[in-house]
């Protein structure tokens, strides 16, 4: 069966003795695809990446580059190139000579390896940075000069493996839009991985959400944060109020949950019986000052503001909501009449029950 | 600099000093002041260069010198080759218990005194030694085999003496290598022996170059193994040395044939530093 995939994962198993670090991972990335891998410290991402790039050998299954089986392939023959965590520049070269390194090791000759390496450098924003050390450079220069280094040899992939990770924050924001420019201009497939969701939702195409060594969910941005399909994915990937209880009526996707202080919640999802985990995003929970705001909404609640969280236009506010064990956390638009809340004042909350999704715990 | 801070300073500095004066300037100002008196009649000295000159107008000397400054080259070469692989496996693939085990391993033979690591080699290589026996039990020789006072034997003996001091800096440079280095050099594309061409080897150049200067230093100024294995055959310049100071009892000669010894010795590994680009700063940093 020809697939006209670049990267086709099938099974693939990795065990270190007992422990699973990847199990039954099966996933395709398309030609020209930012794919991310998105998952907490420690869940198998980077062994996965490993095994792509030819450094760990899978215990099972099969990984295929445009349709070519890589098992056995050792990692200087694999059309794909990887940008490490630890960035993992040669100290002992300058930057051009960073860059021209591949090049020269696939027999390309010295003077049209130069001028390559040149010419990728202004590409990546380091005009005339040829000549400089590497530890010479900043956290985002030194990234660049990293991605360059794989760009430069065309590779079917390229695998970045947490690259943002060393910076900080400011200049993590900034990367990721380049990161995102980049690839699209050199149209060139990435599979990134981080831990970091906001990084995965900004760039990707399509993400894999991974936990324990398997992926939970595969979609695009949107799928995973509007209809996460397991509970792992709905508190990871994005920001939700979470509480625990009981189905106590359920049919045709319609699911109400009784929480242990006896308040109902009505939701949307496949639980029938049995204890239920229940999420509603801060940004799907509408406040008005006073009931009749929400009277459309199947949730209603009055609460007491408990905290006020500004951070411009990501402000939100913390309610203690009689019935509820921790205070919900609401998106407090500063653009409404609500924006000047303080904390103490009583208010009314509310989420329809399509907002709220349910899960069997 | 206040008084008392000065005091202190000076205080401290001390011990250091006192070192290096009484056991390192002291001696060599002594020799070097000996080297220059000649001798113009039985017990009659003057101040002059003669014995600096008898170097270079007597060929025995200066070849002799030469003959040892390349066999102590050969034997850092031989050593760094020998010690490379066994440095790379200490700092980079054993672990924990069994790279403690293993730098043990290469300090046990000092242990016992150079005199009797030499002897021992000896036992091994005479003409009834072990080697020669198990050469004739195989047939692979029909009469007793003399492998002893040969320069081979010579270059074994200091490479062995020598192994420890060029294992440990380099395994001590090798180890603070990344080994997603190690391993993006290969992802790019680069085969074993790039890698080893281009990061490995670079990035232990500080250590390689503390190692061979560390060796190439004991070698030519060993005593013991030259005479012992190389016998008259040996040919060390710190045999000419000896002689003139044992033998002849003509010190100021020895006097001067020792500092010939320390100048030529630190121009070679002057010389091996410019030729490898090294400076003397990063390379005293790393041992
Ligand atoms: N070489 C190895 N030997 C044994 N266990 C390993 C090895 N590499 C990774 N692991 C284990 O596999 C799991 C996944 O690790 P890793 O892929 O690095 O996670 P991530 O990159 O998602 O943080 C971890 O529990 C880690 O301890
Ligand atoms: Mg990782």
């Amino acid at each position: 069966m020809a697939s006209s995939n670049d990267l086709d994962i099938v099974r693939v198993t990795k065990q270190f003795g007992a422990h699973f670090a990847v199990n039954d991972v099966t996933f395709s990335v398309a030609p020209g695809e930012f794919f991310s891998i998105l998952g907490p410290s420690g869940c198998g991402k980077t062994t996965l990446m490993r095994m792509i790039a030819g450094f760990e050998n899978p215990t099972s299954g099969d990984i295929r580059i445009r349709d070519k089986s890589m098992i056995g392939v050792p990692a200087n023959r694999r059309p794909v190139n990887m940008v490490f965590q630890s960035l993992a520049l040669f100290p002992m070269m300058s930057v051009g000579e960073n860059v021209a390194y591949g090049m020269t090791c696939r027999g390309v000759g010295r003077a049209e390896a130069d001028e390559r390496a040149t010419r990728m450098l202004e590409r990546v924003g380091l005009k005339g940075f040829g000549d400089r050390q590497v530890t010479a450079l900043s956290g985002g220069q030194r990234q660049r000069v990293a991605i360059a280094r794989c760009l430069v040899l065309e590779p079917t992939l390229v695998l970045l493996d947490e690259p943002l990770g060393a910076l900080d924050l400011k200049l993590r924001e900034h990367m990721k839009i380049e990161l995102k420019q980049l690839q699209g201009t050199f149209n060139t497939t990435f599979a990134y991985i981080t831990h970091d969701q906001s990084e995965a939702l900004v760039m990707s195409d399509r993400i894999a959400v991974m936990n324990q060594g398997r992926f939970e969910q595969v979609g695009n941005p949107r799928e995973l944060y509007h209809n996460p399909g397991t509970p792992f994915v709905a508190s990871f990937v994005g920001e939700t109020n979470r509480w625990q209880g009981a189905v106590s009526a359920g049919s045709n996707g319609a699911v109400t949950v009784r929480l242990p202080s006896g308040v109902s919640l009505h939701g949307q999802g496949q639980a029938v019986a049995g204890d239920a985990l229940c999420f509603a995003r801060p940004e799907a929970i509408a406040l008005a000052s006073d009931a009749a705001g929400l009277s459309a909404l199947s949730n209603r609640f009055e609460g007491r503001v408990s905290a006020v969280l500004f951070d411009g236009a990501n402000s939100s506010l913390l309610i203690d909501t009689p019935g509820f064990g921790q205070p919900v956390r609401a998106v407090l638009p500063q653009a409404g009449a609500l924006a000047g809340i303080n904390v103490g004042a009583p208010i009314h909350l509310g989420w329809s029950s399509d907002a709220m999704k349910v899960f069997a715990a | 600099m206040t008084t008392a801070q000065r005091l202190t300073l000076f205080l401290m500095m001390a011990p250091a000093i006192l070192w290096l004066g009484v056991l390192i300037v002291l001696p060599h100002v002594e020799i070097l002041i000996l080297s220059f008196s000649e001798r113009v009649a039985p017990r009659v000295y003057q101040f002059g260069f003669g014995n600096y000159l008898e170097f270079f107008t007597e060929p025995l000397y200066w070849r002799t010198f030469a003959r040892t400054a390349i066999m102590s080259i050969l034997v850092t070469a031989i050593t760094l080759v020998l010690a490379f692989p066994i440095a790379l496996y200490i700092a980079r693939v054993a672990q924990g218990r069994v790279k403690a085990m293993l730098l043990l391993l290469c300090l046990l033979p000092f242990w016992v005194s150079e005199l009797v690591r030499t002897l021992g080699w000896m036992m091994l290589l005479r003409e009834t030694g072990i080697i020669s026996y198990m050469l004739r039990m195989t047939g692979l020789a029909d009469q007793p085999v003399e492998l002893l006072y040969n320069d081979g034997a010579v270059i074994l003996g200091l490479v062995y003496g020598g192994l420890l001091f060029m294992i440990v800096p380099l395994a001590n440079a090798l180890e603070s290598l990344d080994p997603s280095v190690v391993e993006a050099g290969y992802d790019l594309g680069g085969s074993r022996w790039t890698v080893l061409r281009r990061i490995v080897v670079p990035h232990a150049m500080p250590g390689i170059v503390a190692g061979s200067i560390i060796v190439f230093m004991l070698t030519v100024g060993n005593f013991a193994t030259p005479v012992l294995l190389g016998g008259k055959n040996g040919l060390w310049f710190t045999e000419q040395i000896y002689a003139q100071f044992i033998t002849r009892f003509n010190w100021p000669q020895g006097a001067a044939f020792g500092m010939l010894l320390l100048l030529l010795s630190s121009a070679i590994v002057w010389a091996g530093l410019r030729l490898t680009r090294q400076g003397l700063g990063t390379t005293l940093r790393q041992a």
